[in-house]
């Protein structure tokens, strides 16, 4: 769903968005610019155009995160944790569905350990869990995963952080300029108030909206629960008369 | 889950970002983290000069290939060993060539990451793009928009990377308007004339004493 540079975005609300420079979050200290970021007055075909991967080709279980570590073991291959389905609809700011759009997760397994090199916590690995997922939006803006909840696992921030149980998400959306990377916390989580991350965001309102809610009309019965994460991105808007003399 | 109450504009609040975290190999690097590469994966070669030589994709990975090599620097002149690099740029004739598909020789989007032996360094295999037009009609210098993500950065940083050998189209670059004077050449990459393609350097500081533009738009 690639625009072309006729194409405006809603400008972005940077005080809605976490504070880059966030010092509870240590990490943050010396990662933040101090100098303004530059607003571009005119945005360009650079920032008004972006991948389309409505033609990128997925594997089967791209988005099956129960499977797609071992696809093709479901008979004695199937991860430890909570069986999970996670949904939602990527819509815009004016609530239309941004179709066509690739949609990646990874995350931890129900221990809260993540399958890469530099993760040395003890919980142990899953020998049937990957924790790497990617769907493509349909017509309506729809996306879905399977695969199980992630454990809270502790970092180094405070002497006793831990992070509350997420999955990481990436959207790419029209054009660059939607481009977001966020986390998806889970509905009733104690730890979510507790962390540094998370309060990055000033706005407990914007907490509100990165919390997937538990959605038991999207369960299957004796199977799997579901939990339900809408996404936002930037609203577009078609740029009329521009520059006509 | 409901969507949020529209803000004072009547529109919904866009998805707040968070930080992309230490792991974020797994999801959009995966040989970076050492998982197996699914059989389409975005990476760091955004031309493929093998495909152009053999004639495939009609042409669209023609232009100069290039290497493009970069380092990220934090605030206290560490690196930064844990970014994750996405590119956009146009192909050689500055036109963004919007459809991705990986069988492509030109796809106009990747990604890069150091791996663990790489001292921080990341690189990108592409050509160099050609100009776009500003909509004022005046032609961009060749740019390629870079985007950062990592632990620490809590809404990734846009920038764009500019080529020193195109001295006068930079000085005449429309977007250099709006970047103070002292603060441009933090944009310009420096071409290396050692190995068998042209080689870039760029060097990207998060914060402090020459600290790189970073844009909103």
């Amino acid at each position: 769903m690639a625009q072309n540079d006729r194409t405006a975005f809603v400008m972005r609300d940077r005080s809605w968005h976490p504070r880059p420079y966030a010092p509870a979050y240590k990490t943050s200290v010396a990662r933040s610019p101090q100098q303004a970021l530059v607003s571009l007055q005119t945005p360009t075909a650079s920032e008004l155009t972006g991948p389309d991967f409505d033609h990128f080709a997925l594997g089967l279980y791209d988005n099956d995160l129960l499977l797609n570590f071992r696809p093709g073991t479901e008979q004695d291959g199937l991860p430890i944790g909570e069986r999970l389905i996670v949904y939602g609809r990527v819509v815009d700011q004016y609530n239309k569905p941004v179709a066509g759009t690739l949609v990646e997760i990874w995350q931890a397994n129900a221990g809260g350990r993540y399958r890469h090199k530099k993760d040395a916590y003890r919980a142990p690995l899953d020998p049937n869990f990957g924790g790497v997922g990617r769907t493509i939006t349909d017509a309506d803006g729809w996306y879905r995963f399977r695969t199980i909840k992630p454990g809270p696992y502790p970092w180094p921030n405070d002497v006793n952080s831990w992070r509350p149980a997420h999955i990481h998400v990436s959207v790419m959306g029209p054009s660059i300029s939607t481009r977001l990377v966020t986390q998806l916390y889970f509905e009733g989580d104690p730890l979510i108030p507790l962390c540094p991350i998370v309060h990055t965001l000033d706005d407990p309102d914007a907490v509100d909206t990165l919390t997937a809610r538990l959605d038991m009309a999207a369960a299957r019965p004796m199977d799997c629960l579901a939990y339900r994460f809408d996404i936002v991105t930037r609203g577009a808007l078609q740029t009329y008369f521009e520059n006509q003399s | 889950m409901p969507l949020p109450t529209r803000n004072s504009q009547g529109l919904y609040p866009e998805t707040p970002s968070q930080t992309a975290g230490p792991f974020v190999h797994i999801g959009l690097a995966l040989d970076v983290a050492g998982l197996t590469p699914r059989e389409q994966e975005i990476g760091s070669n955004i031309a493929s000069a093998e495909a152009e030589a053999e004639g495939e994709g009609e042409g669209e990975g023609e232009g100069e290939p290039i290497e493009i090599v970069g380092t990220v620097i934090d605030g206290n002149g560490d690196t930064v060993d844990d970014i994750l690099v996405e590119a956009w740029q146009a192909d050689a004739h500055g036109v963004y060539q919007t459809d991705y598909r990986a069988d492509r020789a030109f796809r106009g989007f990747g990604r890069t990451a150091p791996g663990a032996n790489d001292a921080g360094v990341w690189s990108l295999h592409t050509i160099k793009p050609g100009r776009v037009a500003h909509p004022n009609g005046q032609p961009m210098a060749p740019h390629i928009n870079l985007m950062l993500f990592a632990r620490g950065i809590n809404i990734h940083l846009h920038t764009r990377l500019y080529f020193d050998d195109e001295h006068e189209a930079n000085m005449a670059c429309p977007l250099f308007d709006a970047v103070p004077p002292s603060r441009r050449d933090t944009l310009i990459a420096h071409r290396e004339q050692d190995g068998a393609k042209p080689r870039y350097r760029f060097v990207i500081r998060l914060q402090g004493p020459r600290e790189t533009v970073f844009f909103d738009f």
